[in-house]
């Protein structure tokens, strides 16, 4: 299946990616050449097969609803772009 | 020194031929005299080598070091080390210093490895020939115009260039085997779940391996060892015993049953490394193992499969780089969204941005069942004719053998405008990740080519977690040929 570069538009804001008319135009053409490729699974036969998650079907191991970490606050957050306060900051959300 | 194997070197230090500050030195200088020819490195970590080294020579001092104590080597900049810069080969995180080390990390820490630096890669490991490194492309020793592979490439053509005896790497899609193949190496992505994916940057969190890239299969087996373990803070790692992955190295191969499937040597494969294959089995059967043609019916649909499954498990991962809590953020953002999308649009480069969308439209309302759920349930299919060759019920084959790629080494841009092309150079390799099994490559030729003499990957592929019985297989097969010993050339 082709996209266009409005479809390519609607993508890069879901994903929250700036991208300019131009950039939208060639990564219009380079993904259609993907979604061919990737559209050779549609003639597979997969009636009754179940979907594979993981290699081995594992599932998530759960474990008691313990403390296991200690605080790292100040270490994670010496290396954010910003921080006041023990708090992340951002621009201004709600006026 | 620079010539030894790990299994040599390890020896080197319990006879005191050398100190490991000697070693680590003498590593050290190489890289600073000659790692310009090949971009291998990111970030070499000169000071911390040193202190390691004369931490690891007073253990062995001491007596019962563990075996990797005082041994140099390189991590590729996917895994997280404490302190020191770990960038992924992305803009994004070009200043970012982690709080903590991955558990592969850790591993070689607390055998008293010594770590050189940090490898180049691909970004965000996306890619086939370590061209889309925000820190350059890496070139492969054996011929600088060449690429070495992706997306390990670093840590590849450290190892080949003899900068470093081995370095860690990751495999998704072949990102270990392929550039080992490409530069003359033995490389292993052993079973998914075997390494601890904690501190490894996630790309594709369903399909990620760590792995040693080495010289020889025996040093493959030492590196595995300490690599190898179960992680209860990786909740996709399996319990399983961690064998000693050297004890079976020298098993006979007499009554081995090795299958060797027909569509990996269909239309697409270069003649000289058919060739380079086709000798490789024979010396197999002189070792005493029997060769059986099977075959692997879904393999074509391995490449369309991955580039759905991929994509999609990387824009779900990618998307905690928002700017926020680290990496880059763009200048004066006006709001909140603008935060997210300049700093996005600014620190990923162009093939990390194509993944991340096609994740995306996998993902999208309306095409999820038409691309991720038929992705997934051909991921089965995929799975099955392995496990099929496996049965002893049906082929019941210990070990499969191919090609690792279709062609050798290529010359950069060959492939870089057309991301279809760069894409199937991993046509042998992806079908294992779907399926989880371990598998490795091997040189098995020197071959000329348009580029020059260039060096053949052969891979073998196993059950799972039945690393040990593939190392014995590659190990044996090192024991009568001298592929490995080869070396690009000025390098001796």
């Amino acid at each position: 299946m082709a996209v266009d570069r409005s479809e390519i538009e609607k993508l890069a804001v879901l994903a929250r990616i700036e991208m300019t008319d131009e950039a939208a135009e060639q990564v219009a053409s380079s993904i259609s050449d993907v979604l061919k490729l990737v559209d050779q699974l549609q003639a597979a036969d997969t009636d009754g097969v179940a979907p594979m998650a993981h290699p081995m079907d594992a599932v998530q191991r759960l474990r008691l609803d313990e403390v296991s970490e200690s605080d790292q606050r100040e270490k994670f957050q010496a290396i954010a772009p910003a921080t006041e306060n023990g708090l992340y900051l951002v621009p201004k959300v709600i006026d | 020194m620079h010539n030894k194997t790990i299994a040599e070197l390890i020896q080197g230090l319990r006879n005191k031929e050398f100190t490991s500050r000697e070693l680590t030195q003498h590593y050290l200088d190489r890289i600073e005299r000659l790692d310009s020819n090949y971009n291998s490195f990111i970030t070499v970590t000169k000071d911390s080598a040193l202190a390691q080294a004369d931490a690891a020579d007073q253990r062995l001092a001491a007596g019962e070091a563990p075996d990797l104590c005082g041994i140099p080597i390189a991590h590729k900049d996917i895994f997280c080390t404490d302190g020191v810069r770990t960038s992924c080969g992305s803009k994004m995180l070009e200043n970012f210093v982690p709080p903590y080390n991955a558990t592969v990390v850790e591993n070689y820490l607390a055998q008293g490895a010594v770590m050189l630096g940090k490898t180049n890669m691909d970004e965000f490991a996306m890619g086939s020939s370590n061209e889309t490194s925000y820190f350059g492309a890496v070139k492969n020793p054996w011929n600088t115009d060449c690429v070495p592979g992706g997306s390990s490439g670093g840590s590849a053509a450290c190892v080949a260039a003899q900068l470093a005896p081995a370095a860690t790497a990751t495999d998704t899609g072949g990102s270990i085997r392929q550039p080992a193949a490409l530069c003359g190496l033995t490389g292993l992505k052993p079973t998914y779940g075997r390494v601890s994916r904690w501190g490894m940057i996630a790309f594709a969190s369903s399909l990620d391996q760590a792995g040693p890239m080495t010289r020889t299969a025996e040093d493959a087996a030492i590196m595995l060892n300490a690599m190898a373990s179960f992680d209860s803070k990786d909740s996709t790692c399996i319990e399983h015993d961690v064998p000693d992955y050297t004890a079976e190295l020298n098993n006979s191969l007499d009554g081995l049953t090795i299958g060797v499937p027909a569509e990996y040597f269909g239309e697409g494969l270069n003649p000289a490394i058919a060739t380079a294959v086709n000798a490789a089995i024979e010396t197999y059967k002189k070792l005493g193992a029997t060769i059986k043609e099977i075959t692997l019916p879904h393999t074509d649909l391995s490449v369309p499969a991955y580039y759905v499954i991929a994509p999609a498990e990387c824009s779900a991962n990618l998307s905690r780089f928002d700017g926020v809590r680290y990496g880059h953020r763009c200048e004066d953002p006006k709001d909140l969204n603008d935060l997210y999308c300049r700093s996005r649009a600014e620190g990923f480069g162009d093939e990390v941005k194509r993944r991340i969308l096609v994740g995306a439209y996998a993902l999208s309302s309306g095409y999820y069942d038409a691309y991720y759920s038929k992705a997934q349930k051909v991921r089965r299919l995929i799975k099955q004719d392995f496990v099929d060759a496996f049965d002893p019920a049906k082929a019941g084959v210990d070990i499969i053998l191919g090609p690792t790629t279709p062609d050798p080494a290529f010359a950069f841009g060959a492939k870089s405008a057309d991301p279809v092309a760069m894409y199937l150079e991993d046509i042998y390799t992806i079908a294992t990740n779907l399926a989880g099994l371990p598998a490795m490559s091997l040189p098995c030729g020197l071959i000329e080519s348009e580029n020059g003499e260039l060096p053949v990957g052969l891979q073998l592929i196993g059950n799972y977690f039945d690393e040990a019985r593939l190392l014995n297989v590659a190990h044996q097969f090192q024991q009568v040929t001298d592929f490995h010993q080869h070396t690009p050339p000025g390098i001796a």
